[in-house]
């Protein structure tokens, strides 16, 4: 962005030990037949070192949210809210001139895609786009940085380096891209990894590989990771920390063992419920009525108020806050959570745990 | 409204909650109202207003061509002023709003409006040739591949090696001067090849796609095959086609009559006038290749604009 | 020739049009009706319990009676190799061996699940048991019909019997033609001529996955994804089939939607008495959903067994470690996995001996055996209902998983593959 963001004064910056501050985030895309609130009002906290999984559906606003913190949006038809505000390492990036900003990415803030075929240059040797960004970032010569591409490669496990840092992307099987990709994201040792679906397009075998790595990388490196996907076994598999999204907004927050096993928002309840396991076997699996609404149609108060099986009349008229639910760390958009949803809270609960124990029967114990 | 919190707890019974839960649901219900994909594709149409700037200029230029002749008739052998043959002709002027040629001192607005006939004739006609024979080629090298397909495809390779211009030159010495349905069959039969290849090569993608498969799983006749799933769905890229086929063959019959090889003098055409004019421009008779060329212009700009909306419309992908 | 299916072969449950239904609490001693298999219902708590009840007995029946009678479906030797050409005179220079020699049964009324990772030909399969392509070698044996060798017009009839869904809502339907036509053609293609019958069967087939019968007029770009795959199903459904090849049905579709899909699938087989062959990379939806469940593994299946046998006792190192690689969504189950060595070879240059020893755990904990490079495994039978196709089979097992996952490396997985 290269206007300044008038009327609105900026926060304090966060603590020393909050790495990335992400608050009120707001992105709206301007399209041909209206504004499309992608991400509205978006906040969450990483601390350095640790792990957080967005997830959320398609339309959710979760790979935007990822983008909007990279500044990879092209500004007109995308627009971020004025009182949004990002902090990540104490600076701000959302007002950042876009020089400071190119100079974080990759070396501070690093990011993968989904699709690492489209994500490398495929005219250029997987060498040269790593030694590429390690020269630019670490100010190094052509020699050094390609070593460093060779050791990077080796990072990630793949063998014969040398060799392999002389292919192009097309000639490595997905995993393999997905590992060149990790090694650049890597290359400068960034202070955040955002992970956008990195494992999506892979088979179930190589994604544990590629789970398995990042997982080891991290440990080594320290570094923070975002990681964004719709998968709940990989966010149970990778992080400390989830926040679920809906529609653009965030609907519930909280550690991954609150949010998956003990889900207090209607939809993490649904989602959950509704996910077929060995467990269920036998039963019928609970289903979300209803579909993502439109984001040109959205409804007025609780997004998720027609698909919502607790949802009163209060639900169409105030649209909920993130309130706290009974545990400290956990916070879900919805008004069960406020006095006046107290009674039916309990139900809700009960009916949400009656429905995780379809099948059970089958089992048997262990 | 009062505040929520502070709202009496209203304790809902049980059953009602579970009520709620289990309540029928509707089908998320559609927003769009139900149209067919031809009104989706004139309301996607309509939005491109170059096409729809096209649409009007064609529709005036065909109704010229249509009524123009009737109102006023070109007859070659009718000179006005058969006493007064003057070199120049004269600018436009009231009686004569396109000015008057040269030499024989012909009503340029009446040659261009004959003209319009014979150019728009040519030009549509050799289209619907050239689309006939190039869509049934493209589909059966499509669908039935293999040595029919090898064999249609080098035809199509020796026809576009042919040069058109000297086809015509040949034919127009051999068959007579200028006979329009010639000159119609000549450029038919030299456009089809493009329509050929396209239709083959979408006839080879479609053929792939999931829903030919589904047909066929149902137990769908081959024949059913390609009128009704893979046709349809080749619709649109050869429309297209054909709108730039026909800028393409209203030029070039203006081009080859103006060479003197196409349409016999005795039926204007755009191209011709233009030929007679070429001479007079030097002393100054800027009128006489200015209407017609414009008529050209417009005529190849229009079914431009239509094409490309055409292709905007048709396109499945874009939204209404 | 059977003149196309007859009218009075299916009722649909009576079943209140989806949106009003509202107020209708679903009586506790029948059957949940066709409402609840609409995009948004759901059965209440009781009617969900008895629900399970209907289905754990289901199931169970199924898995008994399988040993009994013939097989609905016989394969033998089935192969399916694409020619690769190449060269100045582009002569065939290689074949990619997407199926190469399968065998398997599947019983009348049971769900048969295929899983695999990409590569290993269960989609070339499914496609084939239909003819939809033509299989290079085996046999297929459906009904006690052999239908390896009919002529596609002879086929005809017996596509009735035998249908498939696709895995993608979005290219399994013509955006030119209408539902009703979508839905109907096939009943035209059997043989029904009288359009008021084929009208009704239509949206009698809508009904039954949950859709209005007013939808027959709609083109399939007004629907979501769900729906589109709901119309799939009725267009297979419409032919009443005793067969249907469910091809990663819900693998497009997003996780809230792809229960309901699921739901409908389970409804259908139960009210329909339908034989499922699923198939799917997806092994959670595999052990939610199937009896019994055939791995396979670059063209060739390697192990087959019941889902519960499988789940608890896994034959094949292949299994095992396509079981651990799935991640649960249960923090609490976190654990270290079995990682497989490198990238999965191309089917068109299978590994010599077993295909899978070039990325076994087990070939390399037992030192290299030979066997294992030379000596393509056979499937054999361990247990009652238990095959695989391991010449050490007996060594798997948990001692042995949790040994090697001890001392494995992580970093050192990217085998160099020959490229």
């Amino acid at each position: 962005m290269t206007e300044t963001i008038e009327l609105h004064v900026l926060g304090a910056p966060p603590s020393d030990d909050i790495l990335l501050d992400v608050r009120n985030l707001r992105t709206t895309f301007h399209v041909m037949d209206g504004d499309v609130p992608a991400v509205d009002g978006v906040s969450f906290q990483l601390r350095p070192g640790r792990s957080i999984g967005i997830v959320g559906e398609s339309g959710s606003g979760k790979s935007v949210t990822a983008l909007t913190i990279m500044r990879l949006l092209d500004i007109p038809p995308a627009e971020v809210g004025a009182d949004s505000e990002i902090w990540f390492d104490g600076k701000e990036l959302l007002r950042m001139p876009m020089d400071s900003m190119r100079k974080l990415r990759g070396n501070d803030i690093a990011m993968i895609f989904q699709e690492p075929l489209t994500s490398l240059n495929p005219v250029f040797t997987i060498g040269d786009q790593i030694a590429e960004q390690v020269e630019i970032h670490l100010k190094v010569k052509r020699k050094e940085a390609w070593d460093r591409a060779i050791e990077s490669l080796k990072l990630v496990g793949i063998p014969s380096p040398e060799r392999r840092v002389k292919q192009y992307p097309h000639e490595m099987s997905g995993g393999m891209r997905q590992r060149v990709m990790i090694a650049m994201a890597l290359s400068c040792e960034p202070k955040l990894l955002i992970a956008d679906e990195p494992t999506t397009a892979l088979d179930v075998t190589i994604q544990a590989q590629i789970l398995e790595l990042l997982k080891t990388i991290q440990d080594r490196t320290d570094s923070a990771l975002m990681l964004i996907t719709h998968d709940l076994g990989v966010v149970a598999e990778m992080v400390q920390d989830v926040v679920v999204m809906y529609a653009g907004q965030v609907v519930e927050t909280g550690t991954v063992e609150q949010v998956l096993l003990e889900p207090r928002a209607p939809y993490t309840m649904g989602l959950i419920e509704s996910i077929p396991t060995v467990d269920k076997r036998g039963g019928r699996l609970s289903v979300i009525k209803g579909t993502v609404p439109s984001p040109f149609n959205l409804p007025p108060a609780c997004r998720f108020e027609p698909r919502c099986p607790y949802a009163w009349d209060l639900c169409q008229k105030v649209p909920p806050e993130l309130y706290q639910t009974d545990k400290a760390s956990q916070f879900a958009r919805c008004h069960l959570h406020t006095p006046a949803g107290e009674n039916r809270r309990r139900a809700a609960l009960d009916i949400h745990e009656k429905a995780m124990a379809v099948g059970r029967d089958m089992r048997g114990p262990g | 409204m009062s505040d929520p919190f502070l709202a009496p707890n209203a304790e809902p019974a049980p059953e009602e909650i579970e009520l709620r839960a289990a309540e029928a649901g509707q089908d998320y219900e559609v927003q769009l109202q139900s149209l067919n994909q031809w009104q989706l594709a004139w309301r996607k149409f309509r939005k491109h207003r170059l096409a729809i700037v096209g649409l009007g200029i064609l529709v005036v230029l065909v109704v010229a061509a249509i009524f123009g002749p009737i109102l006023s008739p070109f007859v070659f052998n009718d000179i006005p002023k058969p006493d007064k043959a003057v070199y120049a002709g004269r600018p436009p002027s009231l009686s004569h709003p396109f000015g008057e040629t040269g030499g024989l001192q012909r009503d340029v607005l009446q040659l261009v409006v004959n003209g319009a006939r014979t150019s728009l004739i040519i030009g549509f006609s050799s289209m619907a040739i050239g689309v006939l024979i190039g869509t049934v080629v493209g589909a059966l090298a499509g669908y039935l591949g293999g040595f029919i397909d090898n064999v249609l495809m080098r035809i199509v390779d020796v026809m576009l090696s042919l040069p058109l211009l000297f086809v015509i030159l040949v034919a127009s010495q051999f068959f007579g001067n200028g006979n329009v349905l010639l000159i119609i069959i000549i450029f038919g039969v030299f456009s089809w090849m493009g329509i050929a290849r396209l239709v083959r090569s979408l006839f080879l993608s479609i053929r792939e796609r999931e829903f030919v498969e589904a047909a066929k799983a149902v137990g769908v006749r081959d024949r059913r095959i390609i009128f009704r799933h893979i046709l349809p769905n080749a619709i649109s890229p050869i429309v297209v086609s054909a709108s730039l086929i026909v800028a393409g063959n209203i030029i070039g019959e203006a081009f080859v009559s103006f060479l003197g090889f196409g349409v016999n003098p005795i039926y204007p055409t755009w191209g011709n006038v233009l030929s007679n004019a070429l001479t007079f421009i030097p002393v100054g008779n800027w009128w006489w290749p200015l209407f017609p060329g414009l008529a050209i212009i417009m005529t190849v700009l229009a079914v431009n604009f239509i094409g490309d909306g055409l292709r905007d419309a048709l396109d499945p992908r874009s939204r209404a | 020739m059977p003149t196309g299916p007859s009218e009075a072969s299916v009722t649909p449950p009576t079943a209140p049009p989806d949106e009003g239904a509202a107020a209708e609490r679903p009586p506790a001693t029948d059957r949940p009706p066709a409402a609840d298999r609409t995009a948004g219902a759901d059965a209440d708590a009781a009617s969900a319990a008895r629900q399970q009840a209907d289905d754990v007995s289901d199931s169970k029946r199924r898995v008994d009676n399988a040993a009994d009678t013939e097989p609905l479906l016989r394969v033998t030797g089935l192969k399916k190799h694409f020619p690769i050409f190449g060269g100045l005179f582009r002569r065939q220079i290689g074949s990619v061996y997407a199926v190469d020699g399968v065998d398997f049964d599947v019983q009348r009324g049971e769900t048969f699940a295929l899983v695999g990772e990409s590569g290993c030909g269960k989609t070339t399969l499914g496609r084939s048991l239909l003819r939809l392509t033509e299989p290079t070698a085996g046999k297929i044996v459906f009904g006690g019909q052999d239908i390896s060798a009919l002529s596609q017009d002879e086929l005809r009839p017996v596509r009735r019997r035998m249908q498939i869904i696709f895995q993608d809502p979005f290219g399994s339907l013509n955006p030119r033609m209408p539902v009703s036509d979508i839905i109907g053609e096939g009943l035209l293609a059997q043989g029904v001529r009288d359009r008021k019958k084929r009208d009704k069967k239509v949206e009698d087939s809508l009904e039954i996955v949950g859709l209005r019968r007013d939808y027959t007029r709609r083109y399939p770009h007004e629907f979501s994804g769900g729906q589109r795959q709901r119309i799939g199903i009725a267009r297979a459904l419409a032919l009443d089939p005793e067969f249907v090849v469910c091809d990663e049905p819900v693998s497009a579709l997003d996780v809230s939607i792809q229960s309901q899909v699921l739901n409908l699938l389970v409804d259908l087989r139960r009210d329909f008495n339908l034989t499922y062959l699923f198939i799917s990379h997806n092994l959670s939806v595999i052990q939610y959903f199937s009896d019994r469940v055939a791995v396979m593994y670059l063209g060739k299946i390697v192990e087959v067994g019941s889902v519960e046998r499988l789940y608890q006792n896994a034959r094949h190192p292949y299994t095992v470690a396509l079981l651990s690689a799935i991640p649960e969504a249960d923090p609490r189950r976190r654990k270290k996995r079995l990682v497989l060595k490198g990238d999965v070879p191309s089917p068109a240059a299978p590994p010599s001996g077993c295909r899978f020893h070039t990325r076994c755990w087990l070939y390399e904990k037992l030192g290299n055996p030979e066997r294992c490079t030379t000596e393509e495994p056979q499937l054999r039978v361990l247990e009652t209902g238990h095959t695989s196709a391991c010449h050490f089979a007996e060594d798997v097992s948990d001692q042995t998983v949790s040994q090697v996952v001890a001392t494995q490396s992580v970093l050192e997985t990217a085998v160099a593959d020959p490229v």
